[in-house]
C-alpha cells in the first residue's frame, strides 16, 4: 500500500458511529495495515455532531485526517455531511446514509440539502435508509450494511470483516450484523440513487 | 513481535492501563473526568488488581500514596484540573518519595473539547519537581507506563505520565506484552523522618529532592527515548507527544528531537540538536514549555511566534505555521443549523432547568451534564468554575448582595466531589443558600461511573449510600429545610424551591431522577 486512506465516519451522537469505526479500523488492523482512529468523546456526544477519523496504510503518522484529504467520508446524518466537506476534495467518494435528524431547537429539516450535496459532490452515494431497512428489517444493524456496501471501496478481504464483526460486536450480535454486512455489500448498486 | 504477543488496537487510556497491569502496578485510583475515565475502567479489568473510583482526586493521589508507602506499584488517574484538585499531596510527595512505584496519569484537553479550560499539565512536573513522560501514540502510552513505573522505582520519585485528548482518545496499534506479577508488597514500615513531613524532617527531604532530581536530569540527559531522528538538516523540530505525529505528516524531511521526558529537560541533547541543525523550531501544543527552556539555555529558536498556543495542534495548522500549502478541498457548508450538544431527551433534570429559567433567578452552577443548562433553551446558569464550586459562589453573592434570590445546582457526583465541603463552610458562616443536588445515580457526562450516592462501586459491588438526610441533619439543616423530590414532579420542586428561597434559611433540596441513558442500560441488561 503506498499511500495511507483515510475515510471519516460522522453522524450525530448515539447514532453509532464509534462502533462503526471500531469495527471499519480493525478490519484494517485484521489486513495487516497499520491504523489511526481519532474522535472526540465526552461532552460533544451529548446528541452532538460526531465525527470519527479513520487513518491506514504502511505507516499512519497523525491520527486525524488534514482538510481535502479523505479518500471517502461516510455521514450517516445526510446534514451531518455538509460539515465534514472542508476534509473532502473533487475526488472524494461521499457516501450518505440520508437519515434527518433534527437538531435541538430546530423545528423544520432544512429543504435544500440534497441539493447542495448534489450541487458540491461529484463522486454521490446516497442510500435512502428506508429502502435499506427493507433489506437488512432492523433498525440498529443498519450501520452494518452501510459498512458493507462501503466495503467495495476498501481493501480489506470478508475474512477481515467478519473477524472484526465477531470481536467488536455487543455478545450475540455479531451473526446479525455480518448478515447485515454481506446484505448491505449485496444491494449496493440498487440503492445507489 | 514475540510468538506471545498479540496485535491489539488501543485507545490510548486501554494501553496505559494495560502498560500498569504488564508492570506489576497492582492498585489504581482515580476521579473520572475527560480524556481520563477509561484507565482505571480498563485497569479494574485485569486479574488480581484492585481499582476504585475515589470521591475526588485529592483523596485518590492520597490513597495512592498510602498504597506506594506499603510498597504497591500504584497508579492514579484524573484530568488536567483534577491535578489542580490533588495537587496538595502532590507537592509533598515529591519531598518524601515513593516506595513502591507511583505513577500519576494526568489527561490534557488542548481544544476543550470536553473541560472548563485548557491548562498544560507539564508545569506540574517543573513545578512539584517530578519527571514528565508524554508518550505520543498507544504502544508509547503502554511503553512509558511501564518505563514511568521503573524510573519510579529507580529514583524513588513520582513519575507523571501526561496524556492529551489525542493520545488518550486516539486508537493505534499495541503489541502486548508479558506481565510482570506483582510481588507482594512489604507492607507499611515506620520511617519517620521520611514519611512524616513536618518542618524539621521536610527540610531534609528537600535537600534530598534536589540531589534526586540532579539524578534524574543526568538520566533525562543520556536516555535514548529523547529521541534525536536526523533527515534533512536545514530544519530542526523540537517536539513532544501527539504533536510529533503532527510534525511527521506536515514536515516528512524534518529533523526531530522528540522529548520524551519533557522535564528534566536534557540540555546536553537540546544543544546537540541546536548544532546539528540550520534553523530551530519548537512545535508544541499550550504553553511555551519546551521553548522557554530552550531559550533558557541561550539558544536561538522559533516557536510560538508561528505555532499557536490556544487549542489544539494539527498537522494543517503546522502546515499554515510553516507556509505549506493544504489540500485543496471542498469548503465545507456552513450555514446549516448547528448541532451543539444538549441534554438528552427524556433527561430527568430538564424540568429543573426550565423552573429556574421561568423563575428567573441567579444560579451559580456545576460541571457535569447539567452545565448544559447554561445554553437555550434553557439559559439559566450564572455560572461554572470547577467542581464544587457553586456552593461557594453563591455564598460569596450571599454576603455581597444579601436581599437577591439565587440557587446553587449540583449533581450527585460533584457533590461528593467537594460540594460536601462547601456545604460545611456555608452552615458554619450561617448563610441561607439554597443548594439543589441533581440527582441521577450516576456520573453521568463521564459515561455512566458510580459515586458515593450511588451504592455501587467500580466493580459493582454494593456500598453504602452516602445519605442526603444524615448530611443535611449534620450540617443544621431543620426538616423544612430538606427535602428529596422526584424529578419528575415539576409543580413539587417549584414548591420547594419558593419555600426554601422564602425561608432565607441554608437548604437541600435533592432532585431524583435517574439518568435516561442509564436507565436504557440497565433494562436492556435486565432483559439479557
Amino acid at each position: 500500500m503506498e499511500k495511507t486512506k483515510n475515510v471519516l465516519i460522522a453522524g450525530v451522537g448515539g447514532q453509532g458511529v464509534i462502533l462503526s469505526s471500531d469495527i471499519m479500523s480493525q478490519a484494517a488492523v485484521n489486513s495487516s495495515c497499520d491504523v489511526k482512529k481519532s474522535e472526540i468523546h465526552g461532552m460533544s456526544q451529548r446528541g452532538g455532531s460526531v465525527s470519527s477519523h479513520i487513518r491506514f496504510g504502511e505507516k499512519v503518522h497523525s491520527p486525524v485526517i488534514s482538510s481535502g484529504t479523505a479518500d471517502i467520508i461516510i455521514s450517516m446524518e445526510e446534514m451531518e455531511t455538509l460539515r465534514w466537506l472542508d476534509h473532502a476534495s473533487g475526488e472524494t467518494l461521499v457516501v450518505v446514509l440520508a437519515n434527518r435528524i433534527l437538531p435541538a431547537n430546530v423545528k423544520n429539516y432544512p429543504g435544500n440539502i440534497r441539493e447542495l450535496l448534489e450541487k458540491k459532490v461529484k463522486n454521490l452515494f446516497v442510500i435512502e435508509p428506508a429502502g435499506l431497512l427493507d433489506i437488512v428489517k432492523v433498525k440498529k444493524i443498519i450501520n452494518s450494511a452501510v459498512l458493507g456496501a462501503v466495503s467495495a471501496f476498501l481493501p480489506f478481504g470478508d475474512d477481515a470483516w467478519e473477524k472484526a464483526f465477531e470481536e467488536l460486536c455487543p455478545a450475540g450480535t455479531a451473526d446479525k450484523n455480518k448478515a447485515a454486512f454481506f446484505q448491505g455489500k449485496a444491494v449496493k448498486r440498487e440503492v445507489q440513487k | 513481535m514475540n510468538k506471545h504477543s498479540k496485535k491489539l488496537f488501543l485507545s490510548g487510556n486501554e494501553a496505559v492501563a494495560l502498560g500498569a497491569y504488564e508492570a506489576g502496578c497492582s492498585v489504581g485510583t482515580g476521579y473520572p473526568g475527560t480524556p481520563s475515565t477509561e484507565i482505571i475502567e480498563n485497569f479494574k479489568n485485569y486479574k488480581g488488581v484492585y481499582a476504585e473510583w475515589s470521591v475526588n482526586e485529592k483523596v485518590a493521589l492520597e490513597i495512592a500514596i498510602g498504597s506506594s508507602f506499603s510498597g504497591a506499584r500504584t497508579i492514579v488517574t484524573m484530568k488536567h484540573v483534577g491535578l489542580n484538585v490533588a495537587a496538595d499531596p502532590l507537592f509533598t510527595l515529591s519531598y518524601t518519595g515513593v516506595k513502591g512505584g507511583l505513577v500519576i496519569a494526568v489527561a490534557d484537553d488542548p481544544g476543550m473539547h470536553s473541560s472548563q479550560n485548557e491548562q498544560d499539565s507539564r508545569h506540574y512536573a517543573r513545578a512539584a519537581k517530578m519527571p514528565v513522560l508524554e508518550p505520543s501514540d498507544s504502544a508509547e502510552a503502554r511503553d512509558f507506563t511501564k518505563l514511568a513505573f521503573e524510573i519510579s522505582e529507580k529514583y524513588g520519585t513520582p513519575v507523571i505520565l501526561r496524556m492529551t485528548t489525542r493520545t488518550s482518545h486516539a486508537k493505534s496499534i499495541v503489541e502486548s506484552g508479558s506481565a510482570l506479577s506483582p510481588e507482594k508488597p512489604e507492607g507499611f514500615l515506620r520511617d519517620i523522618p521520611r514519611y512524616v513531613m513536618i518542618p524539621a524532617f521536610a527540610r531534609k527531604r528537600r535537600v534530598a529532592l534536589e540531589e534526586r532530581l540532579s539524578l534524574i536530569s543526568a538520566y533525562s540527559a543520556e536516555t535514548g527515548i529523547n529521541k534525536t531522528e536526523m533527515r534533512d538538516e536545514a530544519t530542526g523540530i523540537i517536539t513532544s507527544g501527539a504533536v510529533y505525529n503532527y510534525v511527521r505528516e506536515a514536515l516528512p524531511s524534518a529533523s526531530i528531537l522528540k522529548l520524551a521526558v519533557s522535564w528534566p529537560f536534557p540540555d546536553k541533547k537540546i544543544r546537540e540538536f541546536a548544532g546539528a541543525v540550520k534553523k530551530l523550531y519548537v512545535v508544541e501544543e499550550l504553553d511555551p514549555f519546551i521553548e522557554d527552556q530552550v531559550k533558557a539555555l541561550g539558544i536561538n529558536v522559533t516557536g510560538k511566534e508561528i505555532i499557536p498556543s490556544v487549542g489544539e495542534l494539527s498537522p494543517d495548522i503546522i502546515r499554515k505555521a510553516f507556509s505549506l500549502k493544504l489540500s485543496p478541498g471542498l469548503k465545507a457548508v456552513t450555514d446549516i443549523p448547528p448541532r451543539p450538544p444538549s441534554l438528552c431527551p427524556g433527561c430527568p433534570h430538564r424540568a429543573v432547568f426550565e423552573i429556574l429559567r421561568d423563575m428567573k433567578i441567579t444560579v451559580a452552577g456545576d460541571i457535569g451534564c447539567y452545565s448544559l443548562g447554561a445554553i437555550p433553551p434553557y439559559s439559566s446558569m450564572d455560572t461554572l468554575i470547577d467542581m464544587g464550586s457553586g456552593i461557594g459562589l453563591a455564598q460569596g453573592m450571599e454576603i455581597v448582595s444579601p436581599g437577591d434570590e439565587r440557587v446553587a445546582v449540583i449533581g450527585d457526583s460533584t457533590f461528593a466531589h467537594s460540594g460536601v465541603s462547601s456545604l460545611m463552610s456555608a452552615s458554619y458562616n450561617g448563610r441561607g443558600t439554597v443548594v439543589i443536588v441533581l440527582d441521577n445515580g450516576t456520573t453521568a457526562m463521564t459515561g455512566m461511573q458510580p459515586n458515593p450516592f450511588s451504592g455501587s462501586r467500580i466493580t459493582g459491588a454494593e456500598t453504602a449510600v452516602l445519605d442526603y438526610g444524615f448530611l443535611a441533619k449534620a450540617v443544621g439543616i431543620g426538616d423544612d429545610n430538606f427535602a428529596v423530590v422526584d424529578a419528575y414532579k415539576p409543580e413539587e420542586i417549584k414548591g420547594f424551591i419558593k419555600k426554601m428561597l422564602s425561608s432565607r434559611k441554608l437548604s437541600l433540596l435533592v432532585v431524583k431522577g435517574l439518568c435516561v441513558v442509564l436507565k436504557r442500560k440497565v433494562s436492556k441488561n435486565g432483559k439479557n
